[in-house]
């Protein structure tokens, strides 16, 4: 069993691009969960539109690659609205239907073979990562250089993106914590908890609540920028309902309504996930028979960890409820 | 137990301008604040409200009392934009309320409580009275990142909000969450955020359920002081002690509609009200009187 190797790697998950595009994405839907109360349930929706804005650009038009932010962060606005328009007004759990189903809608579309010219069909969309790579060379790191010191070592092609997706955390961060401590960020709060005692108080409930959907909704395009980034392509089956609740699930775990809780829950999703995933590879390295049984195949590892992670996941709701930064205060009072 | 009271010059005053009101259902004031004619609500086939006029007396409490199921508080839904009407209009000072969406009803001075307490729990009390402010600079999104764009006027809503929480008598809960006050506090909270929208209407909803006797006593000395603060208010109530003791004028609805007005006295001896309440004459319509 090599613990250098799983501790090497657990490290790097924990501050990896995994951990940084689900921070993200998972701050975008904590305006929407968290303080606003909104059920998002399609945020890799939100995720695809930056991805797929992202990558058309690049590849189908001929214009520089930067105007796949703007197009990107304007298909997501696009969206919002077409998912907040007609269910905002109702209960939460209808705006919960209508967006996982927006979500899929939006995945089955890219994925299609009609549209294979426009969205590349089930190969998505690739190599469009270059401008962006090249930047990363101008600031002095070397694509295939190695940097850092154990265990942090990346490749200047890691580094490069790393660097730049931190500070999107970062400022995101700073964005949703300031926001959260204006007065709009007390309607958006106020609204979680009692929508009609906010409307009897003159504000605008549903405009408030757009105004949340789009701007989790924005924020998560930009996660789903910087994953397809990342990879240097767009595949459309990544952008499935897993990924929501796997987002969802970093969110909890960190504790909602928390910006600390977004970006570190995330961070521990992702180091447990591949400290576990890293271990139990090293147990299937030379399985143990009992007979003619084999306690561990390497086939196995997959579907163990996500058991395992479900676990601890139950476990955590039971004896920590409110994540690891949530505030116990406030979850007493959750019933109304 | 009928305690002599000293009424205030204020109170005198709305007492006396209601003299001259006859004594029937819709009656006409002499200054109207709100006003509303033929609001009917059906619910399927059975009439919630059925108002063909309804007044109230600018600067006056007025209490709108009835048995459970009179359609009161549906009245106060459809009044405020928490509810559509099936038809009807009315006017608040003279403007059409009819097609204003209920979050604007707050910003032009009509602002209600509910029935069953809607405190904000996981928000502080004076995040809670914060709330109450209307026309908010920070309340933007865009301008919700620029604390200097708001921090002037949210210094001046927190010193408005700390003098209503002593007024109510709260203010050693101002930093608790709303959700670990009790049951008769959330009510204080509830009316004095309320008030932070500088209402000249406050429409409170069964202000009185829920809370213990001496409360009751230092809340009607809280909506005596609305109106003496040149407030008009109307509420719901089923504790008929306390609509004697505060309300100027009393409205009686039963089965949708109203079927008596006039001032806590008359009403104690109309016969048509005592039949609503206890139903001396069972099996036949309440409106049969008329």
């Amino acid at each position: 069993m090599d613990w250098n190797l799983i501790l090497e790697n657990s490290l790097k998950g924990f501050i990896g691009i995994n951990a940084v595009y689900f921070a993200i994405a998972a701050l975008g839907l904590n305006v929407q969960f968290g303080y606003t109360g909104l059920l998002n349930f399609g945020q890799a929706g939100f995720m695809a539109c930056g991805a797929y804005g992202l990558g058309m650009t690049a590849h189908y038009f001929d214009i520089s690659f930067w105007w796949g932010i703007p197009l990107g962060i304007l298909f997501s606005v696009i969206l919002g609205l077409l998912m907040g328009i007609p269910t905002l007004r109702l209960r939460a759990d209808y705006l919960a239907i209508v967006t996982i189903a927006s979500a899929e809608i939006i995945r089955l579309v890219v994925r299609s073979v009609k549209f294979k010219t426009y969205f590349g069909g089930s190969d998505g969309i690739n190599g469009f990562s270059s401008s962006f790579r090249a930047l990363g060379s101008d600031f002095g790191i070397e694509e295939s250089n190695q940097y850092g010191f154990w265990p942090f070592k990346f490749t200047g092609r890691e580094l490069w993106v790393l660097i730049v997706g931190w500070l999107i955390v970062a400022v995101f961060g700073f964005v949703v914590y300031k926001l959260m401590k204006s007065p709009w960020g007390r309607v958006l709060k106020a609204i979680r908890e009692d929508e009609d005692a906010v409307k009897s108080l003159g504000k605008n409930v549903y405009s408030y609540k757009m105004q949340s959907l789009i701007l989790g909704g924005v924020i998560g395009t930009v996660s789903g920028m910087i994953f397809a980034l990342d990879r240097g392509s767009v595949q459309p089956d990544n952008y499935s309902r897993d990924l929501t609740f796997y987002i969802l699930t970093a969110l909890v775990l960190g504790g909602v309504a928390k910006v600390s809780g977004s970006i570190v829950g995330s961070m521990m999703f992702w180091g447990l996930f591949t400290f576990m995933d890293n271990f139990l590879r090293q147990v299937a390295k030379d399985p143990v028979s009992i007979g003619n049984v084999t306690i561990m195949k390497s086939t196995q590892v997959g579907q163990l960890n996500f058991i395992l992670i479900g676990i601890t996941l139950i476990l955590l709701m039971v004896y920590r409820p409110q994540g690891v930064f949530g505030n116990r205060k406030e979850m007493a009072f959750d019933g109304r | 137990m009928d305690v002599e009271r000293t009424y205030g010059e204020v109170a005198t005053r709305a007492r006396q301008s209601l003299r001259d009101v006859e004594r029937v259902p819709g009656a006409c004031k002499p200054n109207s604040i709100l006003t509303a004619d033929n609001v009917r609500r059906e619910f399927g086939g059975i009439v919630a409200v059925d108002v063909d006029h309804f007044e109230v007396q600018e600067g006056s409490i007025t209490a709108l009392i009835g048995p459970n199921g009179a359609g009161k508080t549906t009245f106060f839904n459809l009044l405020t934009g928490f509810d559509q009407p099936n038809s009807g209009s009315w006017r608040f000072q003279g403007k059409d309320m009819s097609k204003v969406a209920s979050h604007r009803t707050a910003t032009l001075g009509m602002v209600r409580t509910f029935q069953l307490t809607k405190s904000l729990t996981k928000l502080s009390v004076i995040e809670n009275m914060r709330l109450g402010a209307t026309d908010q600079k920070g309340e933007k999104w865009w301008n919700g990142l620029f604390s200097g764009v708001w921090k002037g006027q949210e210094a001046e809503i927190t010193e408005r909000a700390d003098e209503l929480l002593t007024r109510f008598q709260m203010s050693h809960m101002r930093d608790e969450y709303a959700g670990a006050l009790s049951g008769g506090q959330r009510k204080l909270l509830e009316m004095a955020r309320a008030l932070m929208t500088n209402p000249t209407l406050v429409m409170l909803d069964e202000p009185m359920a829920g809370v213990n006797p001496a409360l009751k006593q230092s809340l009607n000395e809280h909506i005596r002081g609305l109106r003496d603060q040149g407030m008009t208010v109307l509420f719901v109530e089923h504790d008929m002690d306390m609509v004697h003791d505060v309300s100027d004028w009393v409205i009686v609805m039963a089965e949708g509609r109203i079927i008596a007005e006039g001032t806590p006295d008359d009403i104690a001896k109309n016969s048509a009200v005592i039949d609503a309440y206890l139903g001396t004459r069972q099996g036949q319509s309440l409106l049969e009187e008329e």
